[in-house]
Protein backbone atom coordinates (compact mmCIF):
# COMPACT_ATOMS: atom_id res chain seq x y z
CA UNK A 1 0.00 0.00 0.00
CA UNK A 2 1.47 3.66 -1.10
CA UNK A 3 2.01 6.37 2.00
CA UNK A 4 -0.40 8.54 -0.63
CA UNK A 5 -3.30 5.92 -0.06
CA UNK A 6 -3.58 6.78 3.57
CA UNK A 7 -5.72 9.58 4.28
CA UNK A 8 -7.13 11.09 7.75
CA UNK A 9 -5.93 11.80 11.40
CA UNK A 10 -7.55 9.37 14.17
CA UNK A 11 -6.94 9.71 18.17
CA UNK A 12 -7.58 7.50 20.89
CA UNK A 13 -7.26 7.42 24.66
CA UNK A 14 -9.10 5.00 26.89
CA UNK A 15 -9.12 8.47 29.57
CA UNK A 16 -11.73 10.99 28.17
CA UNK A 17 -9.39 14.05 29.05
CA UNK A 18 -6.74 12.70 27.43
CA UNK A 19 -8.73 12.16 24.41
CA UNK A 20 -10.12 15.76 24.29
CA UNK A 21 -6.62 16.73 24.48
CA UNK A 22 -5.07 14.73 21.58
CA UNK A 23 -8.64 16.05 19.89
CA UNK A 24 -7.45 19.70 20.05
CA UNK A 25 -3.70 18.38 18.66
CA UNK A 26 -5.32 15.90 15.71
CA UNK A 27 -7.57 18.93 14.84
CA UNK A 28 -4.12 21.16 14.09
CA UNK A 29 -3.01 18.22 12.35
CA UNK A 30 -5.86 17.38 10.25
CA UNK A 31 -6.69 21.18 9.66
CA UNK A 32 -2.68 21.67 8.15
CA UNK A 33 -3.07 18.47 6.25
CA UNK A 34 -6.43 19.62 4.80
CA UNK A 35 -8.10 16.27 6.23
CA UNK A 36 -11.28 14.76 8.55
CA UNK A 37 -10.06 14.15 12.06
CA UNK A 38 -11.22 10.80 13.32
CA UNK A 39 -11.19 9.50 17.05
CA UNK A 40 -12.17 6.24 18.35
CA UNK A 41 -14.48 5.48 21.48
CA UNK A 42 -14.63 2.12 22.47
CA UNK A 43 -16.40 0.47 25.79
CA UNK A 44 -18.85 1.38 28.23
CA UNK A 45 -20.63 4.43 27.57
CA UNK A 46 -18.89 4.78 24.18
CA UNK A 47 -21.67 6.36 22.03
CA UNK A 48 -22.37 9.42 24.63
CA UNK A 49 -18.41 10.29 24.36
CA UNK A 50 -18.63 9.95 20.53
CA UNK A 51 -20.90 13.47 20.89
CA UNK A 52 -19.09 15.01 23.00
CA UNK A 53 -15.96 13.97 20.54
CA UNK A 54 -17.91 15.54 17.82
CA UNK A 55 -18.20 18.63 19.84
CA UNK A 56 -14.35 18.92 20.57
CA UNK A 57 -13.32 18.65 17.12
CA UNK A 58 -13.95 15.01 15.58
CA UNK A 59 -15.92 14.79 12.49
CA UNK A 60 -16.26 10.95 12.82
CA UNK A 61 -16.64 8.62 15.56
CA UNK A 62 -15.97 5.23 15.43
CA UNK A 63 -17.88 3.38 18.21
CA UNK A 64 -17.14 0.14 19.25
CA UNK A 65 -19.44 -1.63 22.16
CA UNK A 66 -18.49 -5.42 22.30
CA UNK A 67 -18.71 -6.83 25.62
CA UNK A 68 -14.46 -7.29 25.88
CA UNK A 69 -13.80 -3.97 25.41
CA UNK A 70 -15.77 -2.65 28.45
CA UNK A 71 -12.60 -2.12 30.62
CA UNK A 72 -9.64 -1.78 28.85
CA UNK A 73 -7.38 -5.01 27.91
CA UNK A 74 -4.91 -4.51 25.50
CA UNK A 75 -5.40 -7.65 23.22
CA UNK A 76 -9.18 -6.38 22.47
CA UNK A 77 -8.79 -3.01 21.90
CA UNK A 78 -5.69 -3.91 19.65
CA UNK A 79 -7.59 -6.33 17.48
CA UNK A 80 -10.51 -3.59 16.95
CA UNK A 81 -8.09 -0.52 16.70
CA UNK A 82 -5.95 -2.23 14.56
CA UNK A 83 -8.81 -3.89 12.23
CA UNK A 84 -10.79 -0.32 11.83
CA UNK A 85 -7.15 1.74 11.03
CA UNK A 86 -6.37 -1.52 8.53
CA UNK A 87 -9.68 -0.85 7.03
CA UNK A 88 -9.75 3.04 6.69
CA UNK A 89 -6.09 3.67 6.71
CA UNK A 90 -5.64 6.87 8.37
CA UNK A 91 -2.50 8.76 7.76
CA UNK A 92 -1.82 9.11 11.03
CA UNK A 93 -3.04 7.87 14.45
CA UNK A 94 -2.29 9.50 17.85
CA UNK A 95 -2.61 7.91 21.34
CA UNK A 96 -2.46 9.03 24.69
CA UNK A 97 0.49 7.68 26.57
CA UNK A 98 -0.88 6.42 29.92
CA UNK A 99 0.78 3.88 30.52
CA UNK A 100 -2.36 1.55 28.72
CA UNK A 101 -2.14 3.36 26.04
CA UNK A 102 1.66 3.21 25.78
CA UNK A 103 0.93 -0.78 26.15
CA UNK A 104 -1.36 -0.59 23.30
CA UNK A 105 0.21 1.86 20.11
CA UNK A 106 3.31 -0.56 20.12
CA UNK A 107 0.83 -3.51 19.88
CA UNK A 108 -1.16 -1.80 17.01
CA UNK A 109 1.74 -0.28 15.09
CA UNK A 110 3.29 -3.53 14.72
CA UNK A 111 -0.20 -5.23 13.61
CA UNK A 112 -0.36 -2.82 10.95
CA UNK A 113 3.73 -3.19 10.04
CA UNK A 114 4.23 0.61 10.92
CA UNK A 115 6.22 2.76 13.21
CA UNK A 116 5.39 4.22 16.71
CA UNK A 117 6.81 7.11 18.41
CA UNK A 118 6.59 7.54 21.73
CA UNK A 119 5.79 9.96 24.30
CA UNK A 120 5.87 12.70 21.54
CA UNK A 121 5.58 16.41 23.38
CA UNK A 122 6.05 18.25 19.72
CA UNK A 123 4.23 16.54 16.27
CA UNK A 124 3.94 18.85 12.94
CA UNK A 125 3.65 18.20 9.21
CA UNK A 126 6.45 18.40 6.97
CA UNK A 127 4.95 20.48 4.14
CA UNK A 128 5.82 18.79 0.89
CA UNK A 129 6.27 14.80 1.78
CA UNK A 130 2.61 15.06 4.09
CA UNK A 131 5.35 13.22 6.47
CA UNK A 132 4.96 13.94 10.60
CA UNK A 133 7.61 15.14 12.17
CA UNK A 134 7.68 14.25 16.06
CA UNK A 135 10.17 15.13 18.98
CA UNK A 136 10.64 12.86 22.10
CA UNK A 137 13.01 13.29 24.98
CA UNK A 138 15.56 10.82 25.11
CA UNK A 139 18.61 10.18 27.33
CA UNK A 140 16.86 10.63 30.50
CA UNK A 141 15.70 14.41 29.60
CA UNK A 142 19.04 15.21 28.41
CA UNK A 143 18.29 15.65 24.94
CA UNK A 144 15.46 15.53 21.98
CA UNK A 145 15.24 13.48 19.05
CA UNK A 146 13.44 14.00 16.21
CA UNK A 147 12.28 11.74 14.01
CA UNK A 148 10.08 11.01 10.82
CA UNK A 149 8.31 8.14 9.64
CA UNK A 150 8.55 5.81 6.49
CA UNK A 151 5.57 3.86 6.50
CA UNK A 152 1.79 4.84 7.30
CA UNK A 153 0.06 5.17 9.38
CA UNK A 154 2.28 6.86 11.53
CA UNK A 155 1.24 6.00 14.96
CA UNK A 156 2.72 8.14 17.81
CA UNK A 157 1.56 8.32 21.56
CA UNK A 158 1.45 12.04 23.30
CA UNK A 159 1.62 12.43 27.67
CA UNK A 160 -1.63 13.27 29.24
CA UNK A 161 -1.01 17.03 29.93
CA UNK A 162 0.94 18.43 27.04
CA UNK A 163 -1.99 20.14 24.81
CA UNK A 164 -4.99 21.72 26.14
CA UNK A 165 -8.40 20.72 25.16
CA UNK A 166 -10.49 23.42 22.92
CA UNK A 167 -13.35 25.13 23.34
CA UNK A 168 -16.82 22.69 23.60
CA UNK A 169 -18.62 23.78 20.53
CA UNK A 170 -22.45 22.85 20.49
CA UNK A 171 -23.86 21.48 17.30
CA UNK A 172 -20.80 20.89 15.43
CA UNK A 173 -21.34 18.17 12.79
CA UNK A 174 -19.95 14.91 12.37
CA UNK A 175 -20.80 11.36 12.12
CA UNK A 176 -21.20 8.20 14.50
CA UNK A 177 -19.99 5.24 13.18
CA UNK A 178 -20.66 1.56 14.85
CA UNK A 179 -17.77 -0.59 14.24
CA UNK A 180 -18.44 -3.93 14.05
CA UNK A 181 -15.37 -6.31 14.10
CA UNK A 182 -14.34 -9.82 15.20
CA UNK A 183 -12.53 -9.35 18.21
CA UNK A 184 -10.90 -12.49 21.01
CA UNK A 185 -11.31 -12.21 24.61
CA UNK A 186 -8.14 -11.32 26.62
CA UNK A 187 -5.98 -13.82 27.44
CA UNK A 188 -4.88 -12.33 30.35
CA UNK A 189 -7.78 -12.02 33.31
CA UNK A 190 -7.86 -9.45 36.16
CA UNK A 191 -7.86 -10.61 39.27
CA UNK A 192 -8.03 -7.79 41.49
CA UNK A 193 -7.52 -3.73 41.31
CA UNK A 194 -6.73 -1.51 44.19
CA UNK A 195 -6.06 2.15 44.93
CA UNK A 196 -1.85 2.77 45.14
CA UNK A 197 -0.90 3.49 48.79
CA UNK A 198 -1.05 7.48 48.83
CA UNK A 199 -1.93 10.43 50.66
CA UNK A 200 -4.14 13.19 49.13
CA UNK A 201 -0.98 14.90 47.37
CA UNK A 202 -1.76 15.83 43.91
CA UNK A 203 2.22 17.11 43.50
CA UNK A 204 1.37 17.67 39.62
CA UNK A 205 -0.73 20.36 40.08
CA UNK A 206 1.48 21.83 42.60
CA UNK A 207 2.20 25.49 42.79
CA UNK A 208 4.68 25.59 44.72
CA UNK A 209 7.00 22.20 45.66
CA UNK A 210 9.47 22.14 48.45
CA UNK A 211 11.19 18.92 47.90
CA UNK A 212 13.84 17.44 49.71
CA UNK A 213 16.63 14.41 48.78
CA UNK A 214 19.60 12.94 50.37
CA UNK A 215 20.71 15.79 52.61
CA UNK A 216 18.38 14.67 55.17
CA UNK A 217 19.46 13.14 57.78
CA UNK A 218 16.99 11.48 59.56
CA UNK A 219 12.84 10.72 58.40
CA UNK A 220 11.50 12.49 61.34
CA UNK A 221 13.43 15.94 59.51
CA UNK A 222 10.96 16.16 56.91
CA UNK A 223 9.08 18.24 59.50
CA UNK A 224 11.73 21.02 58.81
CA UNK A 225 10.64 20.44 54.96
CA UNK A 226 6.76 20.43 55.40
CA UNK A 227 6.87 23.55 58.06
CA UNK A 228 8.58 25.39 55.30
CA UNK A 229 5.99 23.96 52.89
CA UNK A 230 3.64 24.77 54.88
CA UNK A 231 4.32 28.73 55.33
CA UNK A 232 4.67 28.79 51.70
CA UNK A 233 1.48 27.14 50.64
CA UNK A 234 3.46 24.39 48.94
CA UNK A 235 3.45 20.53 48.75
CA UNK A 236 5.95 18.48 50.02
CA UNK A 237 8.11 16.93 46.93
CA UNK A 238 11.37 14.58 46.98
CA UNK A 239 14.15 12.78 45.56
CA UNK A 240 13.92 8.85 44.21
CA UNK A 241 16.09 7.77 47.39
CA UNK A 242 13.95 9.48 49.79
CA UNK A 243 10.14 7.85 48.24
CA UNK A 244 12.08 4.55 46.66
CA UNK A 245 15.31 3.51 49.10
CA UNK A 246 14.28 5.13 52.31
CA UNK A 247 10.53 5.02 51.58
CA UNK A 248 10.58 8.29 54.50
CA UNK A 249 7.73 9.68 52.03
CA UNK A 250 4.74 7.62 49.81
CA UNK A 251 5.60 7.38 45.84
CA UNK A 252 3.10 10.16 45.13
CA UNK A 253 5.47 12.81 46.47
CA UNK A 254 8.07 11.37 44.32
CA UNK A 255 9.70 13.89 41.57
CA UNK A 256 11.84 12.63 38.96
CA UNK A 257 11.90 11.07 35.25
CA UNK A 258 10.02 8.06 36.45
CA UNK A 259 6.89 9.04 38.47
CA UNK A 260 5.90 12.58 39.01
CA UNK A 261 6.81 15.51 36.56
CA UNK A 262 5.77 18.75 38.16
CA UNK A 263 5.04 22.28 36.57
CA UNK A 264 4.77 24.77 39.73
CA UNK A 265 6.02 28.35 39.68
CA UNK A 266 8.17 27.48 42.33
CA UNK A 267 10.33 24.54 43.06
CA UNK A 268 12.67 24.48 45.72
CA UNK A 269 15.64 21.32 45.71
CA UNK A 270 16.48 20.99 49.23
CA UNK A 271 19.42 18.59 49.61
CA UNK A 272 19.10 17.68 46.28
CA UNK A 273 22.12 16.52 44.14
CA UNK A 274 20.75 16.90 41.36
CA UNK A 275 20.68 13.74 39.14
CA UNK A 276 19.40 14.09 35.68
CA UNK A 277 16.28 11.70 36.44
CA UNK A 278 15.22 14.43 39.04
CA UNK A 279 15.94 17.24 36.52
CA UNK A 280 13.84 15.50 33.78
CA UNK A 281 10.85 15.75 36.36
CA UNK A 282 11.57 19.94 37.05
CA UNK A 283 11.93 21.04 33.91
CA UNK A 284 8.70 22.60 33.93
CA UNK A 285 9.09 24.40 36.62
CA UNK A 286 9.32 28.19 35.90
CA UNK A 287 11.70 29.24 38.98
CA UNK A 288 13.82 26.62 40.45
CA UNK A 289 15.99 27.60 43.74
CA UNK A 290 18.06 24.72 45.09
CA UNK A 291 19.85 24.80 49.21
CA UNK A 292 23.00 22.56 48.38
CA UNK A 293 25.68 21.92 51.05
CA UNK A 294 27.74 20.92 48.23
CA UNK A 295 29.30 23.93 46.05
CA UNK A 296 29.49 21.49 43.23
CA UNK A 297 26.08 19.69 42.66
CA UNK A 298 24.71 19.52 39.67
CA UNK A 299 21.44 20.59 40.69
CA UNK A 300 23.33 24.26 40.77
CA UNK A 301 23.18 24.12 37.31
CA UNK A 302 19.44 23.30 36.91
CA UNK A 303 18.72 26.23 39.26
CA UNK A 304 17.61 30.01 38.70
CA UNK A 305 19.16 30.58 42.37
CA UNK A 306 21.28 28.43 44.31
CA UNK A 307 22.46 29.04 47.90
CA UNK A 308 25.22 27.05 49.43
CA UNK A 309 24.85 25.87 52.79
CA UNK A 310 23.54 23.52 55.46
CA UNK A 311 20.00 22.96 54.59
CA UNK A 312 19.23 22.50 58.66
CA UNK A 313 20.21 25.72 58.92
CA UNK A 314 19.30 27.36 55.75
CA UNK A 315 15.43 26.55 55.60
CA UNK A 316 15.09 28.46 58.99
CA UNK A 317 16.68 31.11 57.52
CA UNK A 318 14.19 31.23 54.80
CA UNK A 319 11.09 31.05 56.76
CA UNK A 320 12.35 33.90 59.23
CA UNK A 321 13.33 35.77 56.04
CA UNK A 322 9.91 35.15 54.47
CA UNK A 323 7.82 35.94 57.72
CA UNK A 324 9.71 39.24 58.21
CA UNK A 325 9.45 40.56 54.46
CA UNK A 326 6.33 39.07 54.13
CA UNK A 327 4.65 40.39 57.07
CA UNK A 328 6.31 43.96 57.01
CA UNK A 329 4.91 44.61 53.21
CA UNK A 330 1.86 43.10 54.27
CA UNK B 1 10.32 -25.42 35.85
CA UNK B 2 9.93 -22.36 33.40
CA UNK B 3 11.92 -22.01 30.39
CA UNK B 4 13.02 -18.15 29.73
CA UNK B 5 13.70 -15.86 27.83
CA UNK B 6 15.49 -12.57 29.30
CA UNK B 7 15.35 -10.05 26.69
CA UNK B 8 18.15 -7.13 27.12
CA UNK B 9 20.00 -4.14 25.86
CA UNK B 10 23.18 -1.88 26.26
CA UNK B 11 22.78 1.61 26.54
CA UNK B 12 25.37 4.45 27.21
CA UNK B 13 25.69 5.25 30.85
CA UNK B 14 23.69 8.44 30.54
CA UNK B 15 25.86 10.16 33.41
CA UNK B 16 28.36 10.44 30.85
CA UNK B 17 27.11 12.27 28.39
CA UNK B 18 28.15 15.37 26.96
CA UNK B 19 27.17 18.06 24.04
CA UNK B 20 29.27 19.17 21.19
CA UNK B 21 29.30 22.70 21.87
CA UNK B 22 29.35 23.93 18.33
CA UNK B 23 26.16 21.42 17.40
CA UNK B 24 24.65 20.82 20.26
CA UNK B 25 24.30 17.33 19.65
CA UNK B 26 24.66 14.91 21.79
CA UNK B 27 28.27 13.05 21.49
CA UNK B 28 27.05 9.27 22.54
CA UNK B 29 30.78 8.35 21.62
CA UNK B 30 33.13 6.68 23.72
CA UNK B 31 30.91 7.01 26.70
CA UNK B 32 31.26 3.80 29.20
CA UNK B 33 28.14 1.87 28.12
CA UNK B 34 25.99 -0.64 30.74
CA UNK B 35 22.66 -2.99 30.57
CA UNK B 36 19.90 -0.46 31.01
CA UNK B 37 18.81 -0.23 34.06
CA UNK B 38 15.30 -2.20 34.46
CA UNK B 39 16.59 -4.93 32.21
CA UNK B 40 19.17 -5.59 34.97
CA UNK B 41 15.68 -5.99 36.81
CA UNK B 42 14.22 -8.57 34.47
CA UNK B 43 17.37 -10.56 34.60
CA UNK B 44 17.32 -10.46 38.59
CA UNK B 45 13.35 -11.61 38.69
CA UNK B 46 14.08 -14.44 35.88
CA UNK B 47 16.84 -15.75 38.38
CA UNK B 48 14.62 -15.09 41.24
CA UNK B 49 12.01 -17.32 39.46
CA UNK B 50 14.95 -19.65 38.70
CA UNK B 51 15.80 -20.13 42.38
CA UNK B 52 12.13 -21.06 43.41
CA UNK B 53 10.95 -22.77 40.83
CA UNK B 54 14.17 -24.32 38.65
CA UNK B 55 14.30 -24.14 35.10
CA UNK B 56 16.42 -22.41 32.47
CA UNK B 57 16.68 -18.80 31.89
CA UNK B 58 18.41 -17.50 28.48
CA UNK B 59 19.59 -13.49 27.94
CA UNK B 60 18.97 -12.28 24.48
CA UNK B 61 20.81 -8.88 23.38
CA UNK B 62 20.99 -7.60 19.84
CA UNK B 63 23.74 -5.74 20.06
CA UNK B 64 27.55 -5.01 18.55
CA UNK B 65 30.16 -7.69 19.39
CA UNK B 66 31.58 -4.66 21.54
CA UNK B 67 28.69 -5.50 24.05
CA UNK B 68 30.33 -8.63 25.19
CA UNK B 69 30.97 -7.55 28.90
CA UNK B 70 27.69 -6.71 29.17
CA UNK B 71 27.07 -10.44 28.19
CA UNK B 72 29.14 -11.49 30.76
CA UNK B 73 27.91 -9.86 33.34
CA UNK B 74 24.61 -10.88 32.74
CA UNK B 75 25.38 -14.33 33.04
CA UNK B 76 27.42 -13.74 35.93
CA UNK B 77 24.08 -12.48 37.42
CA UNK B 78 22.57 -16.04 37.03
CA UNK B 79 21.68 -16.66 33.72
CA UNK B 80 22.49 -20.00 32.17
CA UNK B 81 23.19 -18.95 28.61
CA UNK B 82 23.30 -15.71 26.70
CA UNK B 83 22.75 -14.92 22.62
CA UNK B 84 23.90 -12.53 20.79
CA UNK B 85 22.35 -10.73 17.81
CA UNK B 86 24.77 -9.26 16.08
CA UNK B 87 25.24 -7.86 12.40
CA UNK B 88 26.36 -4.81 10.57
CA UNK B 89 22.65 -4.85 8.86
CA UNK B 90 21.09 -3.96 12.68
CA UNK B 91 22.53 -1.18 12.66
CA UNK B 92 19.84 2.30 12.88
CA UNK B 93 17.04 -0.31 13.85
CA UNK B 94 14.06 1.36 15.65
CA UNK B 95 12.42 -0.04 18.22
CA UNK B 96 10.12 -2.25 16.71
CA UNK B 97 12.51 -3.70 14.13
CA UNK B 98 14.65 -4.51 17.35
CA UNK B 99 11.44 -6.59 18.65
CA UNK B 100 11.35 -8.12 15.27
CA UNK B 101 14.68 -9.27 15.44
CA UNK B 102 14.40 -10.82 18.97
CA UNK B 103 11.33 -12.54 17.58
CA UNK B 104 13.02 -14.08 14.87
CA UNK B 105 15.73 -15.26 17.96
CA UNK B 106 13.30 -16.53 20.10
CA UNK B 107 11.15 -18.79 17.69
CA UNK B 108 15.07 -19.89 16.94
CA UNK B 109 15.67 -20.74 20.42
CA UNK B 110 12.33 -23.06 20.87
CA UNK B 111 9.44 -23.35 23.31
CA UNK B 112 9.67 -21.49 26.04
CA UNK B 113 7.01 -20.67 29.17
CA UNK B 114 7.70 -16.60 29.71
CA UNK B 115 9.70 -13.80 28.34
CA UNK B 116 10.79 -10.88 30.92
CA UNK B 117 12.17 -7.77 29.75
CA UNK B 118 12.63 -4.14 31.52
CA UNK B 119 9.48 -2.51 30.84
CA UNK B 120 11.84 0.92 29.05
CA UNK B 121 15.39 1.21 28.52
CA UNK B 122 17.30 4.30 29.97
CA UNK B 123 18.03 5.70 26.91
CA UNK B 124 15.16 6.15 24.69
CA UNK B 125 12.19 5.23 27.80
CA UNK B 126 9.86 4.56 25.22
CA UNK B 127 8.75 1.04 27.28
CA UNK B 128 7.30 -0.01 23.42
CA UNK B 129 9.74 -3.20 23.24
CA UNK B 130 7.73 -5.44 25.21
CA UNK B 131 4.12 -5.49 23.25
CA UNK B 132 5.64 -5.26 20.00
CA UNK B 133 7.72 -8.16 20.41
CA UNK B 134 4.26 -9.78 22.43
CA UNK B 135 2.60 -8.56 19.12
CA UNK B 136 4.92 -10.21 17.05
CA UNK B 137 5.22 -13.66 18.99
CA UNK B 138 1.06 -14.05 19.74
CA UNK B 139 1.71 -13.67 23.05
CA UNK B 140 -0.71 -12.03 26.09
CA UNK B 141 1.64 -9.26 28.08
CA UNK B 142 1.31 -8.06 31.49
CA UNK B 143 3.59 -4.64 31.26
CA UNK B 144 4.36 -2.41 34.18
CA UNK B 145 5.05 -5.76 36.54
CA UNK B 146 5.83 -4.52 40.34
CA UNK B 147 5.17 -7.74 41.51
CA UNK B 148 5.70 -11.84 39.66
CA UNK B 149 4.60 -14.86 41.11
CA UNK B 150 4.44 -18.28 39.37
CA UNK B 151 1.81 -20.51 40.02
CA UNK B 152 1.96 -23.99 38.54
CA UNK B 153 1.87 -22.85 34.65
CA UNK B 154 0.53 -19.66 35.03
CA UNK B 155 1.89 -16.04 36.51
CA UNK B 156 0.04 -13.82 38.49
CA UNK B 157 1.65 -10.00 38.42
CA UNK B 158 0.41 -7.07 39.92
CA UNK B 159 0.92 -4.19 37.78
CA UNK B 160 1.55 -0.42 38.61
CA UNK B 161 -0.58 1.63 36.33
CA UNK B 162 -1.47 5.39 36.20
CA UNK B 163 -4.77 5.15 38.43
CA UNK B 164 -3.63 2.01 40.71
CA UNK B 165 -2.40 -1.35 41.15
CA UNK B 166 -3.91 -4.37 39.17
CA UNK B 167 -3.20 -7.64 39.86
CA UNK B 168 -3.54 -10.30 36.59
CA UNK B 169 -3.09 -13.63 35.57
CA UNK B 170 -2.25 -15.27 32.47
CA UNK B 171 -1.26 -19.05 31.56
CA UNK B 172 2.24 -19.88 30.05
CA UNK B 173 3.36 -18.98 27.65
CA UNK B 174 2.91 -15.09 28.53
CA UNK B 175 5.48 -11.80 28.24
CA UNK B 176 6.39 -9.95 31.44
CA UNK B 177 7.63 -6.47 31.42
CA UNK B 178 9.01 -5.37 34.94
CA UNK B 179 9.48 -1.97 36.58
CA UNK B 180 12.35 -0.87 38.47
CA UNK B 181 10.49 -1.61 42.01
CA UNK B 182 10.30 -5.06 41.43
CA UNK B 183 13.71 -6.32 43.43
CA UNK B 184 17.13 -5.17 43.65
CA UNK B 185 19.78 -6.52 41.26
CA UNK B 186 21.91 -8.63 42.66
CA UNK B 187 26.05 -8.12 42.10
CA UNK B 188 27.77 -11.12 41.28
CA UNK B 189 30.76 -12.63 43.75
CA UNK B 190 33.69 -13.69 42.21
CA UNK B 191 32.93 -17.26 41.93
CA UNK B 192 30.50 -16.25 39.51
CA UNK B 193 32.17 -14.11 37.51
CA UNK B 194 34.63 -16.25 37.13
CA UNK B 195 31.86 -19.80 36.18
CA UNK B 196 30.36 -17.16 33.59
CA UNK B 197 33.35 -17.87 31.35
CA UNK B 198 31.91 -21.41 30.60
CA UNK B 199 28.83 -20.47 29.93
CA UNK B 200 26.80 -20.53 26.45
CA UNK B 201 27.14 -17.76 24.24
CA UNK B 202 25.53 -18.11 20.75
CA UNK B 203 25.95 -15.77 18.19
CA UNK B 204 23.76 -14.96 15.36
CA UNK B 205 23.66 -12.79 12.47
CA UNK B 206 20.61 -11.35 9.80
CA UNK B 207 20.90 -14.76 7.79
CA UNK B 208 20.67 -16.81 10.66
CA UNK B 209 17.20 -15.66 11.73
CA UNK B 210 16.34 -16.08 7.93
CA UNK B 211 16.10 -12.47 8.55
CA UNK B 212 16.63 -10.20 5.20
CA UNK B 213 19.15 -7.36 5.45
CA UNK B 214 16.31 -4.85 3.51
CA UNK B 215 14.12 -5.32 6.59
CA UNK B 216 16.62 -4.21 9.30
CA UNK B 217 18.48 -1.73 10.65
CA UNK B 218 18.01 1.85 8.75
CA UNK B 219 16.67 0.98 5.84
CA UNK B 220 14.48 -1.45 7.40
CA UNK B 221 13.08 0.58 10.36
CA UNK B 222 9.95 2.42 9.48
CA UNK B 223 10.94 5.38 11.97
CA UNK B 224 13.74 7.63 10.98
CA UNK B 225 15.98 9.22 13.43
CA UNK B 226 17.09 12.36 12.20
CA UNK B 227 18.54 14.56 14.79
CA UNK B 228 19.20 14.45 18.37
CA UNK B 229 19.90 17.33 20.16
CA UNK B 230 20.96 18.93 23.66
CA UNK B 231 17.79 19.48 25.54
CA UNK B 232 18.96 22.43 27.74
CA UNK B 233 17.03 24.33 30.27
CA UNK B 234 17.83 27.71 30.71
CA UNK B 235 17.75 28.90 34.14
CA UNK B 236 19.91 32.08 35.73
CA UNK B 237 22.29 30.30 37.48
CA UNK B 238 22.42 32.94 40.14
CA UNK B 239 24.07 31.99 43.48
CA UNK B 240 23.07 33.69 46.60
CA UNK B 241 26.24 34.45 48.56
CA UNK B 242 26.75 36.64 51.89
CA UNK B 243 25.77 34.90 55.45
CA UNK B 244 23.11 32.66 55.60
CA UNK B 245 20.70 35.27 56.75
CA UNK B 246 21.42 37.41 54.17
CA UNK B 247 21.57 34.69 51.21
CA UNK B 248 17.60 33.57 52.64
CA UNK B 249 16.76 36.98 53.00
CA UNK B 250 17.86 37.66 48.82
CA UNK B 251 16.43 34.61 47.40
CA UNK B 252 12.96 35.55 49.32
CA UNK B 253 13.02 39.22 47.64
CA UNK B 254 13.73 37.76 44.11
CA UNK B 255 11.00 34.86 44.76
CA UNK B 256 8.78 37.74 45.15
CA UNK B 257 10.14 40.01 42.55
CA UNK B 258 9.34 36.91 40.44
CA UNK B 259 6.02 36.98 41.52
CA UNK B 260 6.21 33.11 42.33
CA UNK B 261 5.80 33.68 46.28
Amino acid sequence: MKNEEYRNVWVFSEVKEVALELLSLGRQLADSLGVELGALALGNGAEAQASEYIAYGADRVYVGQHPALSRFSVEPYTDLIAGLAGQHRPEVLLIGATKRGKELAPRVATRLGTGCAADCISLTIEGESRALQVERVVYSGNALAMLTYRNRPQVATIPPGIFQRREREENRPGEIILAELPIREPRTRVREVREKEKGSVNIEAAEVVVSCGRGLNHPEDIQLIRELAELLGAEVGCSRPIAADLQWLSEDHWVGLSRHKVRPKLYIACGISGQIQHIAGIRDARIVLAINQDDAAPIFQSADYGIVGDLYQVIPALKEAYQRIVKRES
Amino acid sequence: MPEMIVCFKEVVDERELKVNPKTQELMTEGITRKISDFDLNAIEEAIRIKEMHGGRATGVIVGLPECKPSIKKALSMGLDRACLLSDPAFAGSDTLTVAAILAAAIRKLGPFDMILCGEASTDGFSAQLGPSLAERLDLPQITAASQVTIEGNQVVAERSLDDGIEVVEASFPVLLSVTKEINKPRLATLKQILAASKKEVLEWKAADLGLSTDAVGLQGSPIVLKRVAAFRMERKNIRLEGTLAEAAERAIRELLREGVL
